[in-house]
């Protein structure tokens, strides 16, 4: 009955399922998603910069999409994917360095970067609605 | 499923006894490195970027034209769509090497985005020198 074979099917590092959610593995996870997100915003830059150069009919299809409710909720998502993947980021350039790997510090400093991540987003969206927030005629 | 991962050829050696003696592939300390360099790059010029759209919201097409027609913004921004999307590319790398454990697929979708992103920031760098110069 003693299965020798190394052709077994065996689990794959990482084994995501089998630990418990932490703070500082899902900063790590949530690193990598916001990654991969942000990628995808390249194209957005790739089309912004393509029809600058086209011409003006172009630029104004871009701007119209960004202006629209679609693109307003992707621009969100990317600026707050931009500053968490950055906050992160630092926070890594931190541990590479070889501080932060106390177990308080390691999970504050996960908290810390997703409150960075938060409060850089709201200023940013906070100052392009700001005639809307404040109540003028936006 | 199993006849497809790599590290299940190779007859009776052992896994490890594959992987002694090999050495490094060499080329990880340059991944790392660039992958930080370029990390840098973008924490500046991103945040140089966001804060140029939200000061310039709602600006005209010549405004625009005006604003990537200044030698310091397009060579800002030429700096950084290179490192924006070297960096994407070795991201990308490390969590499809970490998840991906079909071989053909991983190859196919490590050269096409490698092929695609090139494309990209050459599109990207074409047009910011053509609206520039």
């Amino acid at each position: 009955m003693t299965d020798t074979s190394i052709q077994k099917e065996r689990p794959l590092s990482p084994h995501l399922q089998v630990y418990k959610p932490q703070i500082t593995s899902i900063s790590s996870i949530l690193h990598r998603m916001a990654g991969v997100f942000l990628t995808f915003g390249l194209f957005l830059v790739t089309w912004g910069m393509v029809a600058l150069a086209d011409g003006r009919e172009s630029f104004e299809c871009f701007v119209e999409f960004c202006q629209s409710a679609l693109g307003q909720i992707l621009l969100v998502g990317w600026s707050a994917a931009f500053y968490y993947h950055m906050s992160t980021g630092l926070r890594h350039f931190i541990l590479d360095s070889g501080f932060l790997f106390e177990k308080k510090a390691a999970s504050t400093s996960g908290f810390v970067v997703i409150a960075i991540a938060a409060i850089l987003t709201a200023l940013t969206w906070g100052y392009v609605y700001k005639d809307m927030l404040i109540g003028g005629t936006a | 499923m199993s006849s497809l991962l790599k590290w299940n050829k190779g007859g009776l050696k052992s896994p490890m006894s594959r992987a002694n003696g090999l050495g490094s592939a060499k080329t990880g300390l340059d991944h790392w490195l660039m992958q930080r360099m370029t990390a840098v790059v973008n924490l500046v010029l991103g945040l140089w970027l966001i804060y140029s759209l939200v000061f310039n919201v709602g600006a005209t097409y010549t405004e625009a034209l005006a604003f990537v027609s200044e030698p310091l913004h397009a060579i800002f921004l030429i700096l950084f769509v290179m490192a924006s999307f070297y960096h994407s590319v070795l991201g990308v790398q490390v969590i499809v090497e970490d998840y991906v454990h079909n071989e053909g697929f991983k190859i196919f979708k490590l050269l096409g985005q490698r092929i695609l992103f090139f494309g990209m920031a050459i599109a990207c760098i074409f047009s910011i020198l053509q609206v520039a110069l």
